[in-house]
């Protein structure tokens, strides 16, 4: 049993079993308050930002654009809408560079400098007068994805199947990863968007408790949402968590809190559990009251590469250089750029891709964080073992990646793998474990892909 | 004298113990032999001795080439007459005529087909955006870092994740860190096509020789500056072979193949950037020489 006591917090802290300490560097960031990107000139805007089924262009080139004006609708029901985050002219429907290395459809806009950048009005549905429908759709077409990073449309996470109850809504405020700290500040200040979210979310839901788990070094966080919850007469659970990786993946926040595994194949909602990404209900609550869409984001440039690191209130669509030119440019020694964290982010070969709605920080490293280790062979420590959140056997994996056996990686539940790379952090011969069951995981998906097409 | 006697009896008592036990041994022994036997004749199953013969006829590579899931399949397969002896691509002519000879079919007549890969863009003609320095130097492991490092998102990544599949030995790397098949030795199996992942590989009979080796879905200038090589889908190949045998498609030339006997080298002859081909036999060359540094890294401004 661990107290908080390290963190200010005399309680208990809650957690999963397994998983790694990574160092965490969030002092480099977490005291920065949350900044307002300026506008630049070009914005870009891939038209899949989202799981799902792409979104379907309803603009044309050389059409003029207000800010937070409907450019692409949802294509079906796994899908949403995206907005312009600015004031400008269409310059081209086609393809665009995408973060994940692949050029993919997407639209351009040009901003109009002489604009005040004022939000379109659109007319926004009052949440606490319209039915369950309404409300998913509203979300839909407000282009609300999970802020978290996998960009999953929220409404579809919302939207409870009729045989299942929710009875925990949770909100995920752990944000494990090493660097990052937009939601930090997002729990720090939207404190009201987000619990006013909550509340609008309730409404629909309706479940029995409300929980807030947030990893025990965001103290303040903890500290700042009870207070508020307190004044607004919200019945909220702040709950402090450990601080352990992978404690934010919403499986391991289930068992950390209501002590339960989600089983294998199952979604959190099979035990009637809603995980959310802070940020996305802040946006929720910023659509309903505002009458902004999810048109920008809170993403953490930071990492000893960069020369000022910052929380920055990005437009969706800013160009990633624009960004990193914005917190003062790079160092001379920069080698590694990173979307997301450097547990789970991915690296990217060029700046010249946009900020998406899942990217959540960029991470600037020196070769001094950076070391190319050379691989060994297994020597059976079993350390991978014990790292594993969910109880996989990454070495037995690992071995048979090597051999190229993808079916035998399937039947050791390579599938249930969602890529923490705790095996591959702790590996005292740095086998690059979790790199090969992404390529498992790809070869047993489009192998299942010929055979449903055959 | 008693004690003679004693062990005479012992003697006896041991005999009769082993020839009970031989006896129930040799007894159930025969019992199951009949039992055997007659399972034999009431239960048995015929095969066609010609599919042992005819599967000891085949290479024993299993390797799927014939569409069928192994050698023996396929035996058995030829047994019924369902395919010819040519399906399999990996007999020689001899081994063909022979198993056609032992079965008293047609050998059938199946053009010979080999892999190619759709991209030239190897070391001298793409440039690369980044250095890749990943714990896994395949292909596959470049591919899920964002996509590769290579400007071209279609191109060939160039670690030969499909040399070391190829059970063959028919795909080596050349100089310029393109794949090349030796259409000798490809047996047209699709390994290199399934481990591609970037899906450059595709079979195609001998006698395609027009092929367009891009896949990029660029236009123009655009095309041009992430490699060499690209189809720009200007239409000078279109316009230089007869209707419907080109068309561009998805800012990609693409041939009909259904129309291939009126392909033409002609259609190759003013394509600004060689990305249409006329191949006779090995699609690349062995050495290539460039003044380009290999394996450039270049950036748009300082980083």
């Amino acid at each position: 049993m661990i107290f908080g006591k390290k963190h200010g917090l005399n309680e208990r802290l809650l957690t999963f079993r397994h998983g790694v300490h990574p160092e965490e560097y969030k002092e480099l960031s977490d005291h920065c308050a949350i900044e307002r990107m300026p506008f630049v000139e070009m914005y870009t805007l891939p038209l899949s930002q989202h799981l799902g089924a792409p979104s379907k262009a309803i603009v044309r080139k050389g059409q003029e654009v207000r800010r937070g004006e409907l450019i692409a609708e949802p294509a079906s029901f796994v899908s949403v809408a995206l907005h312009s985050p600015v004031d400008g002219t269409v310059v081209s429907v086609g393809l665009v560079d995408q973060p994940n290395g692949q050029m993919a459809p997407g639209i351009r806009i040009k901003t109009d400098p002489y604009s005040p950048q004022r939000m379109a009005e659109t007319p926004i549905p009052d949440p606490e007068s319209i039915s369950v429908g309404e409300f998913l759709k509203a979300v839909q077409w407000a282009g609300i994805v999970g802020l978290g990073g996998a960009a999953f449309p929220a409404h579809v996470k919302f939207s409870i199947p009729k045989d299942k109850t929710c009875k925990y809504l949770m909100l995920n405020g752990c944000e494990c990863e090493p660097f990052l700290t937009a939601d930090h500040r997002v729990m720090l200040e939207y404190t009201r968007d987000l619990l006013d979210g909550t509340r609008i979310l309730q409404h629909f839901v309706q479940a029995e408790r409300i929980i807030i788990g947030v990893e025990a070094n965001k103290a303040d966080a903890v500290k700042a949402l009870r207070q508020t919850a307190e004044e607004m007469h919200f019945a909220v659970e702040v709950i402090p968590l450990q601080v352990k990786y992978p404690q934010g993946a919403e499986k391991m926040m289930i068992s950390a809190i209501l002590g339960e595994e989600v089983p294998s194949g199952k979604l959190p909602i099979d035990l009637g559990a809603l995980v959310t990404n802070v940020g996305t209900i802040a946006a929720l609550s910023q659509y309903f009251r505002q009458g902004k869409p999810l048109i920008e984001r809170v993403v953490t440039v930071t990492g000893t590469a960069v020369k000022r690191a910052a929380n920055v209130l990005v437009p969706i669509g800013t160009p990633m250089r624009e960004v990193v030119e914005y917190c003062g440019g790079l160092t001379s020694k920069t080698v590694r750029i990173l979307l997301g964290g450097p547990m789970m982010g991915v690296s990217q070969k060029t700046l010249d891709v946009p900020v998406v709605k899942g990217t959540s920080g960029i991470l600037l490293l020196t070769d001094r964080e950076v070391q190319d280790l050379d691989t060994y062979n297994c020597i059976r420590c079993g350390r991978c073992v014990d790292a594993c959140p969910i109880f996989l056997n990454p070495a037995r994996m690992g071995a048979m990646a090597k051999s190229k056996l993808w079916d035998e990686m399937e039947a050791l539940n390579v599938m249930d793998c969602f890529e923490c790379a705790s095996c591959s952090y702790v590996c005292p011969s740095a086998i690059p474990l979790v790199q090969s069951f992404r390529i498992g995981k790809s070869m047993i998906r489009e192998k299942k892909a010929r055979e449903a097409g055959k | 004298m008693e004690r003679v006697g004693l062990n005479d009896l012992k003697i006896r008592v041991l005999i009769q113990e082993f020839i009970t036990g031989v006896g129930i041994l040799v007894g159930l022994g025969v019992f199951f032999a009949f039992v055997i036997a007659i399972a034999y004749k009431r239960l048995r199953v015929f095969e066609d001795p010609r599919i042992d013969e005819v599967e000891e006829m085949l290479p024993h590579a299993n390797c799927g080439a014939c569409g069928q899931p192994g050698c023996r399949a396929f035996a058995e397969a030829l047994v019924k007459g369902d395919v010819t002896p040519s399906k399999c691509t990996v007999s020689s002519a001899e081994g063909v005529e022979r198993i056609a000879n032992y079965l008293g079919v047609d050998a059938g007549a199946e053009e010979k087909r080999v892999a190619r890969l759709l991209c030239a863009g190897g070391k001298n003609e793409a440039h690369n955006l980044a250095d890749y320095r990943g714990g896994l130097r395949t292909c596959r492991g470049e591919s899920v870092v964002t996509g590769g490092i290579k400007s071209c998102t279609w191109g060939c990544l160039g670690l030969g994740d499909c040399v070391e599949v190829c059970n063959f030995d028919a795909l080596y790397m050349n100089e310029d860190g393109l794949p090349t098949v030796i259409a000798d030795k490809c047996t047209a199996c699709g390994d290199c096509v399934r481990i591609c992942p970037k899906s450059l590989f595709e079979i195609m009979p001998l006698s395609q020789k027009l092929v367009v080796q891009c896949k990029s879905l660029l236009e123009g200038d655009l095309a041009e500056s992430k490699c060499s090589v690209a189809c720009t889908a200007c239409g000078r190949c279109v316009a230089d072979s007869l209707p419907g045998v080109i068309e561009i498609k998805n800012n990609l030339a693409v041939v009909n193949y259904d129309l291939n006997e009126l392909t033409k080298p002609d259609a190759i002859r003013r394509c600004p950037t060689k990305a249409i081909v006329w191949i006779e036999g090995q699609q690349f060359a062995d050495s290539v020489k460039s003044e380009l540094p290999v394996g450039r890294v270049e950036r748009y401004g300082n980083y």
